[in-house]
């Protein structure tokens, strides 16, 4: 994070401690979800849910992804891309045996 | 010769060189454990039947180890905010602090590690404790990783502070980069492994 004053840094840590005590939120409610033994389809989405809640509040405010330049985003934009073609690998296996 | 761009941000890319490239680095393992969260999809659906993570592995243990890391990611935040506030020794107080967290994590970690192999659960039990052990054996791999980088930062390294301040405080936020990306894996793997 390029050129930032005191202030605004100052800003941030106030914004930090709020992510981290959501944080710790989550994680109680993703624990606590996971007692109920829901059906396995409903626990998989919620749990999921919760984890990509999770990981863009550490991405956007720790990693500052919600300041970066153009160029860390088109990079990122290329790697989700890829990720979800590698995530779409077991459903085109299944697919294909008609499962 | 001076390396250049360490400091200013380059006038095409718009960040440091070694922004860029820690960013580039963590692409590169959103593809590792993107291709280990595939195979574990895959072998998931296509077994008959499925183990409830629940049932093998430790969830309070799991539980305090995610606190421990979320934790830690807020140190090192808080570390790398220090040296934009021209403040040193808080810098090496939340460092520290971060390096610890890391050091419990793996503590921790290694009791879980035991408690399996006193029963007997190797990789070889099953495809279940196979993924387990390599997911989170490899995450492991990853936080000491981290933790090299980090004592470096908070010992040696710090001497960069006196010379170059400004490349020193990028050096600590591109750790910091890769060491929000590791906490960002075990937010995946937690529920993944031991609550589904």
């Amino acid at each position: 994070m390029e050129n930032v004053s005191v202030d605004e840094v100052k800003k941030h840590v106030r914004t930090y401690v709020l992510v981290f005590v959501s944080l710790m939120f989550l994680t109680v409610v993703t624990v606590t979800i996971s007692l109920f033994h829901l059906e396995t389809h409903l626990a998989i989405i919620l749990a999921l849910c919760i984890a990509v809640i999770k990981g863009s509040l550490v991405a956007s405010y720790f990693m500052h992804l919600i300041s970066e330049k153009k160029l860390i985003f088109a990079a990122l934009t290329l790697t989700v891309i890829f990720f979800l073609a590698l995530m779409l690998l077991p459903v085109s296996h299944f697919a294909d045996r008609g499962l | 010769m001076e390396i250049p761009y360490t400091v200013t941000p380059r006038t095409d890319t718009g960040v440091y060189n070694a922004k860029l490239g820690i960013w580039l680095f963590l692409a590169s393992e959103v593809m590792l454990f993107g291709a280990l969260f595939s195979s574990y999809v895959l072998l998931r659906v296509g077994a008959p039947t499925w183990p409830h993570g629940y049932e093998h592995l430790n969830i309070p243990l799991a539980t305090v180890n995610t606190i421990v890391l979320i934790t830690s990611s807020v140190t090192m935040v808080m570390a790398w905010a220090s040296l934009m506030m021209k403040n040193l020794s808080r810098f090496r107080l939340f460092m520290g602090s971060t390096i610890l967290l890391a050091l419990v994590f793996l503590v921790i970690k290694g009791f879980e590690y035991a408690a399996k192999f006193e029963h007997h659960l190797y990789p070889s039990e099953s495809t279940f404790m196979a993924i387990y052990f390599t997911l989170t054996g490899l995450h492991g791999l990853h936080v000491i990783g981290g933790i090299i980088v980090n004592l470096y930062l908070w010992g040696p390294g710090r001497e960069m502070w006196k010379t170059d301040p400004g490349r020193f405080t990028n050096r600590v936020e591109v750790a910091g980069l890769y060491w929000h990306f590791v906490d960002l894996v075990w937010i995946f793997l937690f529920p993944v492994l031991y609550l589904l």
